[in-house]
């Protein structure tokens, strides 16, 4: 279960479905906003029904999730089918809020280690558009280490009391389930004590808040639980075994960001298409006599956005074909945040002062708050840090780090505050 | 899990398993070290060798003996060329293939009739382009040739020649009065001055060319002087920025896969440094740049087989591969401590070879300008 299955595809038969996709693209789904492709200007809700809306379009038309098996709403197709929809869908509006995580990340975990019945009731449902799942997975009290759980899932009878905290949900106010992991056992070691639930979002007991990011957007929640009553039947796999889960739940996220899942569903913006705009003519406009010195930065930019193409395509193939192992999807991951981060710097000072401060209705002034928000390419999806530990541990075998909660009961466990 | 294209066909991949093979049996470091003392770099007859195993006949076209094993060339060739590095294997290897690139498109059959013998590995070619301060762009070069006689007299100095001394022939560029040309210039020419030039790389031979007055015939010619000399010349870059590329990625990611063992075998404070995060974080960097610059060699090698977007590809290879395969060599002379820092330990002679690459044909610095103004800055 650590890789996906790859088939052999006929080329012509490819060919053949690549037209078939676009003639379909292109009477059936909104040609993307040519001045503003990867920011549209909806407001939240708007965001959220124009997804809907997309999702239940793909859908009929037979191209939404299509590696998904038919019995769930899929069409059992490969993933060089779901890639050609991706090639396709980049000139088209597409509902990116489904690719991730729900299609990619929780889709193939329901597919994992669901029951039968959460397979029927909910795979159909994403693939229709109905309805959007969040992962209820990091704490306030720790974003990277997740077994360190303290959230607590009490069992009484066919039921799980939840109380606790979860935080970073994308867009949770606007969703409808959640996977969480939970603490369900405080006395054997972290990772022998976690349950994975799934969990009805707008539900009594869970407060959503927003929360505004340094560049004043919304994108991301914290939720509080009091009390909140989940039946047994929610529960994903086995009751204290939600850490195999949570394990195949990162596997998964490393392969969607890392481009190589087969849930994904057209591009998200986070490739190296940075949506900075025309570059050269910002040189032009503001850059300064210092020529030179602004070529090399533009020619940096140049670099690092085509390697992170060719260097996404090479670890895509190489999962396929067995070149490199799963976690290899960490490179892909680590050279993004390096490299977004390093050309929102150079985007920021090819601007100069209008960066800094600008007119009234001016672009220019993004660049600034880009630069100010610079670190959140390296920090969402897991941190560059965590990169390095898998590409150094599971690529190059090096040993693991020594941790001092691996074998103490959880309640043991020293930890902050 | 070694850097090497992951879409090799069964072919290629016995072509370079082939390939390896040889280095390891033949020329192993200590061979290589031995031969730093060698006047031309390496012995004739294993130059011989090599050149049986295909490594100068994949860019001759098949009409005239040569083919290549994937039906693109200059792929197949960075194979070789990520093994060469890798092995640190010296030999007119680079020059010789990209001028008989052009002598198979652009020359006279008679000229054509060399590609016989380096195929044999007989016959060893050389590219007189580079001029002292020189910035490795055809418009810089200022070497003349002027009309006589029906045929050229050529003028100029010539730097950085590799393998000019041991060369054959020399593919000479020069001004003339129609335009940027090339000649095929036999290197016992009267009047052509060819001496052998120290380098920082100890493996490799380079030599300085004085032409003071070299009076060749029209047959001399490669191809026609202006535009066509001017594609054949754009093409004998491209082809030596994918080469030398592909050598620097063999190269580094030879010396981090040493390098890591060196880290599971060294122990300080009672345990290996490769358990210590603050070089595991920069191992991982490593392996991400090692990773990243096969990627950008191998799209390099595709655009220029395709003919499509070559001229940026390989610029967007030498400004990433040229910068990081060294930068990884410093960090693991770093990481080998006082060691990598010696005469006798492999990695200066790594860092020596993939210095070099990185600066001939224009530095990273230099690439990402062509960038610039590729995108119209």
């Amino acid at each position: 279960m650590n890789d996906f299955v790859y088939t052999e595809t006929d080329p012509a038969e490819l060919a053949e479905y690549r037209d078939e996709v676009e003639t379909w693209m292109s009477e059936n789904m909104p040609r993307r906003d040519p001045v503003n492709p990867w920011h549209p200007t909806h407001d939240d809700d708007e965001k959220s029904s124009r997804n809907r809306e997309l999702q239940r379009r793909l859908s009929d038309g037979g191209y939404a999730a299509v590696c998904y098996p038919r019995e769930y709403g899929g069409q059992s197709l490969t993933i060089a089918h779901q890639r050609i929809i991706d090639d396709v869908s980049m000139d088209f509006d597409m509902p990116i809020l489904f690719s991730v995580p729900t299609l990619s990340i929780c889709g193939p975990v329901i597919l994992e280690f669901g029951t039968e019945e959460q397979k029927q009731r909910y795979i159909p449902a994403w693939i229709r558009g109905d309805e959007l799942w969040v992962q209820f997975m990091s704490e306030p009290s720790g974003g990277s280490d997740m077994a360190g759980a303290l959230t607590r899932a009490d069992r009484d009878g066919d039921t799980f009391v939840i109380n606790g905290s979860k935080i970073w949900s994308t867009f949770a106010q606007r969703s409808d389930y959640a996977l969480m992991l939970a603490r369900t056992n405080w006395d054997v070691p972290k990772h022998r004590g976690l349950t994975m639930f799934i969990v009805p979002i707008h539900h009594p007991g869970i407060d959503i808040h927003p929360i505004q990011m340094a560049d004043r957007t919304e994108e991301f929640c914290q939720e509080y639980f009091n009390d909140v009553m989940i039946p047994a039947e929610n529960v994903v796999g086995e009751v204290d075994d939600g850490w195999t889960v949570a394990s195949r739940l990162l596997f998964h996220e490393r392969a969607a960001v890392g481009n190589a899942s087969p849930y994904t569903q057209g591009r998200h913006r986070n490739r190296s298409a940075d949506g900075l705009g025309d570059l050269a003519a910002i040189a032009r406009d503001h850059g300064g006599a210092d020529v030179g010195r602004q070529r090399q930065r533009l020619g940096q930019m140049e670099t690092l956005s085509r390697v992170e193409d060719l260097l996404s395509a090479r670890v895509v193939k190489g999962i396929e074909s067995g070149h490199f192992p799963a976690p290899a999807g960490s490179l892909v991951r680590l050279y993004h945040g390096i490299s977004r981060a390093e050309r929102l710097t150079v985007a920021f000072e090819l601007q100069r002062d209008r960066a800094l401060v600008w007119n009234q209705g001016e672009s220019s002034g993004s660049f600034g708050v880009e630069y100010v928000q610079r670190q959140q390419a390296c920090i969402g999806g897991g941190t560059t840090e965590m990169a390095r530990n898998i590409i150094s541990e599971r690529l190059l075998g090096m040993p693991r780090e020594p941790a001092a909660d691996r074998d103490l009961p959880f309640n043991q466990v020293p930890r902050s505050g | 899990m070694a850097p090497v294209r992951v879409d090799l066909s069964d072919d290629q991949e016995f072509f370079r398993e082939t390939a390896r093979r040889f280095v390891e049996a033949e020329i192993p470091v200590s061979v290589v070290r031995e031969w730093h003392e060698h006047p031309d770099g390496c012995p004739q007859g294993w130059w011989q060798s090599a050149a049986e195993l295909g490594w100068t006949s994949l860019l001759v076209p098949e009409s005239l003996g040569g083919g290549s094993i994937s039906g693109c060339p200059i792929v197949d060739l960075t194979i070789v060329a990520d093994e060469m590095g890798r092995g640190l294997v010296p030999g007119p290897f680079m020059p010789t293939n990209v001028v008989a690139d052009t002598l198979g498109r652009s020359g006279t059959p008679q000229q054509q009739a060399l590609l016989e013998g380096v195929m044999a590995g007989e016959v060893v070619l050389a590219w007189a382009f580079c001029e002292p301060g020189g910035d490795w762009t055809a418009g810089h070069v200022v070497a003349e040739a002027s009309s006589s006689n029906g045929g050229y007299v050529l003028t100029g100095t010539k730097t950085a020649v590799e393998a000019g001394a041991q060369a054959h022939h020399l593919l000479v560029s020069a001004q003339a009065p129609d335009g940027l040309a090339q000649f095929l210039v036999p290197s016992d020419a009267p009047g052509m001055t060819i001496t052998p030039q120290e380098s920082l790389d100890l493996g490799r031979r380079f030599a300085e060319v004085r032409l003071d007055g070299v009076a060749v015939g029209p047959e001399a010619l490669v191809g026609s002087p202006g535009a066509a000399a001017e594609a054949d010349v754009e093409r004998q870059i491209l082809a030596m920025l994918v080469l030398q590329c592909a050598d620097n990625a063999g190269a580094a990611a030879r010396v981090l896969e040493f390098t890591v063992e060196y880290a599971f075998d060294r122990y300080s404070f009672g345990r290996p440094l490769a358990s210590y995060q603050a070089l595991k974080h920069r191992f991982a960097n490593m392996k991400l740049w090692s990773e990243a610059s096969q990627a950008a060699v191998d799209g390099a090698a595709d655009a220029l087989a395709a003919g499509q977007d070559e001229v940026r590809m390989a610029s967007v290879a030498k400004s990433y591969v040229g910068d990081h395969s060294v930068e990884l060599m410093q960090d693991c002379v770093q990481i080998h401590g006082g060691i990598g820092v010696t005469y006798e330990h492999d990695l200066h002679l790594y860092l020596r070879r993939a210095t070099v690459n990185r600066g001939l044909f224009g530095t990273p610095g230099d690439h990402r300008v062509m960038l610039s103004k590729i995108n119209g800055y």
